[in-house]
């Protein structure tokens, strides 16, 4: 069971978190003017990297704040983690 | 009562003054305390004790410890029965009582053992190839085949114990209490860790407890007592006892089962621990591997370590003449033992040209004949083994004559193996080393290492002192100073020689006889054979086509043999033949344990809104709507549900109904940004909402799809109150904490979840109004609270939110105070409204009363349906952007023959049309018949007098008056409906504005 280190709370074990999906996802500041590719792309498409995953979780069972997390996706180890759009660049 | 016959006169880690009696198999037997039921039934000589699982023939015991593939028992009877329980493991208790498993009538004579005889027609992969056709048969053909096979079988009443979870956190936890994890446990003590040891064992000691070589000059069980006692000095240390650390999971998380009675009074049955460790020291040793012969699986054959183990730790002579058969030195160890004991040792024999080892010089020292380069090809008998045929072994090969040596005990070992188990679970790597002939741990994945025989360390001085480097390790990794150096520990035992690999003694003596790998399965030689000639090269293909390594022991004996003759047969190595792999638990776990205290009421948390007491003392049946618990209806004495029904919803349309509502998710909604935020979040506009006027609102996903609906409502200007729909309150919570604080940090908007603290009713019906001014502080007439209105007031004397809006269709109020009045104004509200023939509804009603309107619910916002879908897009603003509102314009969501909201009536206007019923044009459409849609919310109408039910239908809005095709295949219906608008009831909506 992985350890996650809320950055309000400190480390707690996942059952208190939530997955959200992929970090970093920018909504196009125009919908109507972008494609009805580019937007498919924005809603369906995403990257399943085996190794370093930038994602976001809530800290549901705890201070409800949503958090980003960078994990390995095949070790699970939890490599960083910090406010939404606040983790380090890679 | 019987005799301990075979138990020695004096030896072994048991109190003789404390007898226990117990039954097996209905027999009266006596063993002492610290006795396994193995060895107490050793004791007493018995060595049957089951069938095996296919072929059921004679099994016996086989192991002294978790390992143990065939000493599977029945413990208990009734209620407290366990099946498959490990006899090596079981302590003995007073009063315990056992029985066999997979036998019948008796162990001794069992009808199923015919299939041995059968056996040439029960090859590997018999039940995939024979039961296959016809597939309608499989069923039949089940019953039968479980009944046949398979070994105990489980409590069918109630459990009558508890259980428990306990969390802990440590420094270091040690899996394993034999010589490396004391000596680990007791360095990272030293150096001041928490420390938490874990054996699963009764009594901790592992291998020590049956050791005869002293350390430093002490007996090896007096060393033992002696660390556990410098542990149990240090108050950081807890050491378990019966405690199998059974899984390793991610960032050091480890569960442990314990089992605490029937050995603690009014304690758990078994407690399960969830440790969080910051290293662990893996302990685990390793397991003896047998060796594979012709009817290798006799009673009276038994691995050689446990031969040792019965001798010396329990005092007991499991034969009067034995024979040890083995490849490497260890054995030699327990010919000595055996010999020592009065045991007389018919032979030893060995494929090695010459046992070259210090220990092998013992053996012959002490006059015990040894045969070299020689192997046991077959052992003879069947309910006990009573010879070994013995031949000479040169290059590989069997040659010359059989030999024939009688015994009653044939003692065997085919090396050692770490039990890497819990190594692997934490998805550490292996690697495979040709010199100990085993896989040993390579390279660690998580913050532990492994200490002796787990990672190959086999000499006792060496385990102990690998044990304590590792715990120090462990504990500096902790930020702590080392442990003090450990002087060397003197032990004095003869160093042993090299292992001959034999995976198998394949001779055409014993072409027709079976050869045991897996025990606990009955698969042989002869198996792994024909799934190579079936191309079974995957050593997992391997496992799932021939059962080998499957089983409650997961092929603890069987794995290692059975991967290196699948490489022998392939010709391959056995690194690149691998493992299959290592999964959770090592042995099995109870589900009762599993379960721990959340059963029964405890399985889940309720919830309940502040009217629950007077719901219940009104009769009222109750329905889950996720932890909720909500009123369905209430039943009068002699109603049938439709009646209760009819009645309520009746009561609404023509009087005045009461429902509570509390379950409706209610967010607080505050700041600058507020009204910016909900234009984002809902399909319409908030702008112009006024202060103390509510709307209805829709929320899409991002993909277009409807989310979620409810009325928001404007307090003040910088505050809202959302309400949700029941099911969806804590995901929308999420959601909208999602978008503010990932995408919109820039908004100021504080969410608060008030659901919990605000009671809420809905007052609906015609009287709804009269009823509510009579208790109400403040004008509730249209003029002051008109449709849609929202004012504070006093209701009953108490601060109340009235809210005018409408589910029913009908004049109604929502009433939301503060969760600790809610009891009291309900009852004020029903009191005020007796005069007027006030009702109290449920959810059944309430549901009827939305179809009948035909607003949209839980069936319809199944995720697939857009607004316009529901005939819902003119709640779409056109001059701003929401969530969800760029997808509605991809194709997809705008294809003009989408499934749309529709209502249905039956034709005749009788026949309910059913839930789940698919649309067709044509009933009698040879299959598959197009589907056009399907009904999703379906009722009676007590209003209408008719059936009436909501669909989502292709291209539905044209085709009002089009008669089409209920199907059911569930119920068999087959009824012509007619297509009809959604809203069957006052479509203007004059009812609900009630003027």
């Amino acid at each position: 069971m992985m350890l996650i280190k809320c950055p309000h709370c400190g480390a707690r074990a996942v059952t208190e978190f939530t997955y959200g999906g992929a970090a970093e996802i920018a909504r196009p500041a125009d919908p109507v003017g972008v494609s009805d590719a580019q937007w498919t792309d924005y809603v369906y498409m995403r990257d399943n990297p085996r190794g370093v995953h930038d994602e976001v979780w809530q800290h549901s069972a705890g201070c409800r704040r949503w958090i980003a997390v960078r994990r390995n996706t095949l070790t699970h180890d939890v490599i960083a983690t910090a406010d939404p759009g606040k983790l380090p660049h890679r | 009562m019987i005799l301990q016959a075979y138990r020695l006169p004096q030896g072994g880690f048991i109190d003789r003054n404390k007898p226990l009696r117990f039954r097996f198999n209905g027999r009266d037997l006596q063993g002492y305390a610290g006795d396994s039921l193995a060895s107490a039934l050793i004791a007493n000589g018995v060595h049957l004790v089951g069938r095996s699982f296919k072929y059921h023939r004679p099994r016996g015991i086989f192991s002294a410890g978790s390992e143990e593939p065939n000493a599977l028992v029945q413990l208990e009877a009734d209620a407290r029965t366990e099946p498959n329980m490990r006899a090596t493991q079981i302590e003995l208790y007073e009063g315990l009582s056992a029985t066999s498993q997979n036998c019948w009538p008796a162990v001794g004579m069992d009808i199923g053992a015919v299939n041995n005889t059968l056996s040439r027609l029960l090859p590997a992969g018999f039940y995939y190839k024979t039961f296959m056709w016809p597939p309608s048969w499989w069923m039949k053909y089940e019953h039968y085949i479980r009944k046949a096979s398979g070994l105990g079988v489980s409590a069918h009443d109630p459990d009558p114990d508890f259980y428990e979870h306990r969390h802990a956190h440590c420094d270091v936890l040690v899996a394993g209490g034999g010589p490396a994890g004391l000596g680990a446990a007791l360095a990272a003590a030293r150096a001041g860790a928490r420390v938490i040891l874990a054996d699963e064992g009764f009594q901790p000691g592992g291998s020590l407890l049956h050791e005869t070589t002293a350390i430093d000059g002490m007996p090896a069980t007096a060393w033992t007592r002696h660390i556990l006692a410098e542990l149990a000095s240090l108050p950081e240390v807890s050491v378990l006892t019966r405690s199998t650390v059974f899984g390793y999971f991610d960032h050091n998380f480890l569960t442990i089962a314990e089992t605490v009675s029937p050995h603690a009074p009014r304690a758990p049955r078994q407690r399960i621990w969830k440790v969080r460790a910051q290293r662990v020291v893996l302990a685990t040793g390793a397991t003896e591997r047998p060796l594979v012969f012709a009817d290798n699986d006799r009673p009276g054959i038994m691995l050689a370590s446990a031969a040792r183990t019965y001798v010396n730790r329990y005092g007991v002579r499991p034969g009067n003449r034995a024979v040890v058969f083995t490849n490497n030195d260890s054995a030699y160890l327990a010919a000595l033992d055996l010999h020592r004991s009065g045991v007389s040792i018919a032979a030893t024999v060995d494929p090695r040209p010459q046992a070259n080892g210090e220990i092998a010089t013992q053996v012959r020292a002490a006059g015990i004949r040894m045969l070299s380069g020689q192997v046991v090809v077959r052992a003879r008998g069947t309910r006990h083994v009573n010879a070994a045929e013995i031949m000479r072994y040169e290059n590989g090969r069997t040659a010359g004559a059989v030999e024939r040596v009688d015994c009653d005990l044939l003692c065997i070992s085919g090396g050692w193996s770490p039990a890497v188990h819990l190594f692997s679970q934490s998805k550490g790597r292996l690697r495979y080393d040709e010199t100990l002939t085993s896989f040993v741990p390579a390279a660690s994945a998580q913050a532990e290492q492994s200490a002796g025989a787990a990672r190959g360390v086999y000499a006792l001085a060496d385990c102990i002192s690998d044990g304590y480097a590792a715990g120090s390790q462990a504990a500096t990794a902790c930020g702590l100073s080392p442990a003090p150096p450990l002087a060397e520990p003197v032990v004095d035992r003869p160093s042993p020689g090299t292992i001959l690999p034999l995976w198998r003694v394949d001779t055409d003596h014993t072409r027709r006889a079976k050869s045991f790998v897996d025990l606990q399965n009955d698969v042989t030689t002869a198996d792994l054979a024909l799934a190579a000639r079936e191309g079974y090269v995957s050593v997992e293909h391997l496992k799932r086509y021939t059962t080998l390594g499957m089983g409650t022991d997961q092929g603890k004996t069987s794995n290692i043999n059975g991967l290196a003759i699948l490489a022998e047969i392939n010709a391959a190595q056995i690194p690149a033949v691998g493992t299959t792999t290592f999964r959770p638990p090592y042995t099995p776990v109870t589900l009762g344990a599993l379960a721990g205290a959340e059963v029964g009421p405890h399985f889940d948390p309720v919830r309940a809104s502040a009217m629950h007491g007077w719901h219940q003392q009104a009769g009222a049946r109750f329905i889950n709507a996720g932890l909720w618990k909500r009123p369905q209806f209430y039943p009068h004495p002699g109603e049938s549900l439709q009646q209760t029904i009819n009645r309520e919803v009746l009561a609404v349309r023509r009087r005045a109904g009461l429902v509570d509502v509390s379950t409706l998710g209610k967010i607080d909604i505050k700041g600058r940004d507020a009204c910016v935020f909900l234009e984002r979040v809902y399909t319409n506009r908030w702008r112009n909402l006024a202060v103390g006027k509510a709307r209805y609102g829709l929320m899409l996903r991002e993909d277009g799809m409807v989310f979620d609906d409810g009325t928001t409502t404007r307090i003040a200007e910088e505050h809202f109150l959302m309400t949700t729909t029941t099911a969806n309150a804590v995901r929308v919570m999420s959601t909208l904490e999602y978008w503010l604080q990932v995408h919109w940090r820039d908004l100021d908007v504080r969410l608060t979840s008030v659901t919990e603290q605000w009671a809420a009713m809905a007052l609906a019906g015609p009287a709804s109004r009269k009823v509510l001014a009579r208790v109400a502080s403040a004008d509730v007439g249209d003029d002051a609270l008109p449709y849609l209105g929202y004012r504070e007031m006093d209701v009953a004397g108490f601060p109340a939110r009235v809210f005018r809006i409408s589910f029913s269709g009908e004049l109604a109020y929502e009433i939301n105070v503060p969760a600790d009045y809610g009891l009291a104004v309900w009852e004020a509200l029903l009191e005020a409204g007796q005069s007027s023939g006030i009702t109290p509804y449920g959810t059944e009603a309430m549901a009827v009363l939305r179809i009948e309107k035909g607003h949209i619910a839980g069936m319809e916002l199944d995720g697939r349906t857009t607004p316009a879908d529901l005939g819902l897009e003119k709640m779409i603003a056109a001059d701003k952007d929401c969530i969800g509102k760029r997808s509605l314009a991809l194709p997809a969501l705008a294809a003009a023959d989408r499934k749309q909201f529709v209502g249905l009536v039956t034709t005749d206007g009788r026949s309910a049309i059913p839930r789940g019923a698919q649309l067709v044009a044509d009933s009698g459409h040879p299959l598959p018949n197009p589907i056009l849609g399907h009904v999703t919310s379906t009722c009676h109408s007590p209003t209408l007098e008719r059936p009436i039910a909501l669909a989502l239908l292709s291209r539905g809005r044209e085709r009002y008056g089009e008669k089409l095709y209920a199907m059911s295949p569930l119920t068999g219906a087959n009824m012509q409906v007619e297509v009809a608008h959604h809203v069957f009831y006052d479509p203007e909506g004059k009812r609900l504005r009630g003027c």
